[in-house]
Parts: C-alpha cells; sequence; structure tokens
C-alpha cells in the first residue's frame, strides 16, 4: 500500500491534509474519524468529509489493523451543506 | 412558518415516488432538491434498465423520469429546486436554503408532520498519486458531464473499475465521442454483467484486470496528460516493472457509491454497518421508518441499490407516511406495501440482487431487535 500511497499524498482535498499527516496523527493516538478529525482538521472543510471520510478510514483500517465499522464515523451537525452568514441571519431559523 | 403534511428531501426515483404515493392519498406534499431539475440520477441514465416488465424494463431511465415528474405534476405534489436542505431539527422542522427565481437564496423553516430522507448517495473516490488534479473525476459526475450537460468531460478517459456503472459509462462516453483508452479493475474478473463488458470489448477498448492507477501525472496547467498504470498481486499490491503510460486527459472512477445520511445522523437515527449497501445507514422498519418517529427514509440513502428499488421504497415510504396520517385505511395501506415488497423481492434476484435481498433482511431483523418501535422524540446529537 506504501507504495502507491506516498506521505505527500493529499487525503482531505478541502483541508490539504496529506496521509503523513493523517498516519502522524494515529500514532499521536488517534483511533477513528473524529480522532484524526479533532487532530489535524481532515473531514472538517467545506464538504466536510464527504470525499475524504472513506479514504480516512481505509488508512485508519490499514495502521490500526481494525475494520471500517471499528472506525465509527463523524458527528453531523447543522448545516449540513455550505450556506452564507447573511442568508442564516434573515431566515428565521428555529 | 410554513407547514406541511409531507417534506421530502430529494427528487430522484425515491422522493418522486413517495411524493407521489402520498400526494395520491390526499396529503400537503413537499420536495426539496438541490438540483435545477428534479428527477435525480434518472436523466443521465439514456440506456434501457434490465429487469421483468413490471419494473419498466426495456425502458430507458430518462424516460421512467419523465413518467414520475408527470405523474407528480398530476398529483399537484410540489417542488422547490435549487433548494437545499440545511438541517433537521427537533419537533420535525426542516431547515431550507430555498432557491429564489433571481438565483438569490433565503433560508426557510418549514413545519411538517412526516419527513421522508431520499437523499441518495454520493460517489467514493480512490487515491493514487495525483487523485486531486483537474481531470480526475467520478464515473457518474463524467455521465452527467456527457449526458446531462451534453460536454465531453475529456477527449481520452481511463476508467477504473469494471463494475456496472464503469462498464456503461465507458460505452456512453464513446458514445459521446471520448475515447475510452483504457478499462482497468484491481479485481481478476470484471464486476458487472458479462453483456456491458462485451460491448466495451467488441468496441476495441483495451481491459486491464489486475491492474490498479498509480499515478496521475499534470501537464504544465497541473490538469491530467499521463496515467500511470501498473499489475496488482493478490494483495492488491502494484508489481514494480510493470508500470504501463497511457496518454488520457481524464480519469473517470467507478469504485462504488455511499449512502448521503447526514440528515439521519443529525436526528440521532439507529444506524448500522453495511458492506453490500455501501457503509452506515439508518435502520428501518418495513414502513421505511428510522428509529425517529415520523422519518422515513428511501432509496440510496438507505442503502445504495438502483433506480427501481429506490421507486419501489420511496413508494412504501409515501403510502407509510400517509397511513400513519389517517389519509389511508390501514387495510389497504397494509395491501398495497405487501404487494410493493413482493415486487422488491423480485427486483432483488440474481447473482447481484441475492446479497441485497439478504442484507435488506439482516437491516429489518435488526431494527426489530434494536428498537422495536419509533421512538416519538427527535432528540437532537449533542
Amino acid at each position: 500500500m506504501s507504495e502507491i500511497m506516498p506521505d505527500d499524498m493529499i487525503v482531505c482535498r478541502c483541508e490539504e491534509i496529506t496521509v503523513g499527516e493523517i498516519k502522524q496523527s494515529i500514532r499521536e493516538g488517534a483511533k477513528d474519524i473524529t480522532g484524526v478529525k479533532r487532530r489535524v482538521r481532515a473531514g472538517m472543510g467545506l464538504c466536510q468529509g464527504r470525499t475524504c471520510e472513506k479514504l480516512v478510514q481505509q488508512i485508519l483500517c490499514s495502521e490500526l489493523n481494525i475494520c471500517p465499522e471499528q472506525t465509527g464515523r463523524s458527528t453531523a451537525r447543522p448545516p449540513v451543506r455550505p450556506v452564507t452568514f447573511g442568508e442564516l441571519a434573515e431566515g428565521g431559523v428555529v | 412558518m410554513i407547514e406541511k403534511d409531507v417534506v421530502i428531501v430529494g427528487a430522484g426515483p425515491a422522493g418522486l415516488a413517495a411524493g407521489i404515493e402520498a400526494s395520491k392519498a390526499g396529503a400537503n406534499v413537499l420536495i426539496i432538491d438541490l438540483n435545477i431539475k428534479p428527477g435525480g440520477q434518472l436523466f443521465k441514465q439514456i440506456h434501457k434498465f434490465f429487469g421483468s416488465s413490471a419494473h419498466r424494463s426495456g425502458t430507458r431511465g430518462m424516460d421512467i423520469g419523465m413518467l414520475l415528474l408527470r405523474e407528480a405534476e398530476e398529483n399537484g405534489v410540489e417542488i422547490w429546486l435549487k433548494s437545499t436542505v440545511i438541517g433537521l431539527f427537533p419537533g420535525n422542522k426542516v431547515a431550507v436554503e430555498k432557491g429564489l427565481e433571481n438565483e438569490a437564496k433565503e433560508v426557510v423553516t418549514i413545519l411538517a408532520k412526516k419527513i421522508i430522507v431520499a437523499t441518495g448517495a454520493s460517489e467514493n473516490v480512490v487515491r493514487f498519486k495525483g487523485w486531486t488534479k483537474p481531470g480526475v473525476m467520478g464515473a457518474g459526475a463524467a455521465q452527467t458531464m456527457i449526458n446531462v450537460n451534453h460536454v465531453k468531460p475529456g477527449e481520452k478517459v481511463v476508467m477504473l473499475g469494471s463494475g456496472n456503472v464503469g462498464l456503461i459509462v465507458s460505452y456512453q462516453l464513446m458514445q459521446a465521442g471520448c475515447d475510452v483508452v483504457a478499462l482497468v479493475e484491481a479485481a481478476p474478473k470484471i464486476g458487472g454483467y458479462a453483456v456491458h463488458a462485451a460491448k466495451i470489448r467488441r468496441a476495441g477498448v483495451p481491459i486491464y484486470m489486475k491492474h490498479t492507477i498509480i499515478e496521475a501525472i499534470g501537464d504544465e496547467t497541473d490538469c491530467v496528460k499521463e496515467v500511470v498504470i501498473a499489475e496488482v498481486d493478490d494483495k492488491f499490491q502494484p508489481i514494480s516493472g510493470t508500470e504501463k503510460v497511457i496518454e488520457a486527459d481524464c480519469v473517470a472512477i467507478a469504485a462504488g457509491l455511499k449512502p448521503t445520511v447526514e440528515l439521519t445522523r443529525l436526528l440521532n437515527c439507529e444506524f448500522t454497518f453495511n458492506g453490500v449497501f455501501g457503509g452506515f445507514i439508518p435502520l428501518h422498519n418495513k414502513n421505511m421508518e428510522t428509529s425517529v418517529e415520523g422519518v422515513y427514509v428511501a432509496g440510496d440513502a438507505t442503502g445504495v441499490e438502483e433506480a427501481n428499488t429506490a421507486l419501489e421504497e420511496g413508494r412504501i415510504a409515501g403510502i407509510a407516511a400517509a397511513q400513519s396520517l389517517s389519509l389511508i385505511a390501514d387495510k389497504e395501506a397494509e395491501e398495497k406495501k405487501d404487494a410493493i415488497w413482493k415486487r422488491l423481492e423480485m427486483l432483488r434476484l440474481g447473482p447481484f440482487g441475492e446479497r441485497r435481498l439478504s442484507a435488506k433482511e439482516v437491516v429489518l431483523a435488526e431494527y426489530l431487535n434494536k428498537v422495536g418501535m419509533p421512538q416519538a422524540e427527535i432528540k437532537l446529537k449533542g
């Protein structure tokens, strides 16, 4: 796997987080998707991990030798799609 | 606050079918979709569907889309386009970024008696060096470009993945005037139907089995100009010395899909992990109701399958929502739902379908064990 996944390869495009940074966060104790997200911001950008979550999951699985369901899932929070502050302020949301 | 009997998120086959059924029963229905046109992925399905005549085999996906749209219109289903549901809140409140006529947006909240989440799925990516370069995209995105927007994604395309999506989109890319220069598959055998693979072979597309993409190399503007592939061993590791460089300006990735589940997560619905269905999915019962009372799911958002199963699940959700609003007599609703579950069984046949049939049974059984009856109160995840 290492051959086709060099450390400088980008995993989270929104936050420009690389394979190396994610592996480092796992060495520092991250055990699941949320752990990686909190340490290096992978999945915290505009798309909220829709693209990279499975890639982070694969790295967690291979580094920790666990199965995908053990990597957990990120917490969903509103707004689930990008929206401007102006629109939010003008609209009477709940 | 706007009030609706049933608010449906997503105007694809599941959402439209749900809307039609609920509306037929007399419910006041609103479907919300972020695209400029309704129909979900149906309008890019220019090919004829497989299956039984009860499921319009031999009909093109786009024609099924037209039929659904007409039926929705005839039944008075309201559809908001260019509108995005940005959150679901306690008390069945739906926050929407609504698209207005002048391209402006406004945020509104709707009070819904019942909510049906039919948000579909998104494409999986595969990482290789250069996967973020312009020219690398999902096969579904390439299909949207050619069949909906009439724009070629590139001149020379490398397709990664030989499932039905990879095979069908390869053929359609050729029909659109692109040159499919390679079909790359890591497994030792073709993933999709042999009949689709034969079409690609006859057209002379080089098929590289037990191969993977190592790198997409960019030109001076960083756009893809070459793709490096290599043979893989039994553990899918590339074998050094087998690299081959292919001239191409587009890579289409057909590596499956995953259900879009943020909204059901937001409501703290019970989830399960199911590999056959593409990952984490909300549990549901035979009414397509989640663990949260009044919140239903249908289509790929509850496990990746295909348009016909999405449509049938949507019908069930629509009928069940109307039934719980006392708009349909219980007996009539149960008969209708039973008939649809039987049709779904027919759809989940064959080498591809059987796995989904048993996976669905697992999901339904897990719901009974874990949830039993849906819980009344929507709790926001803390």
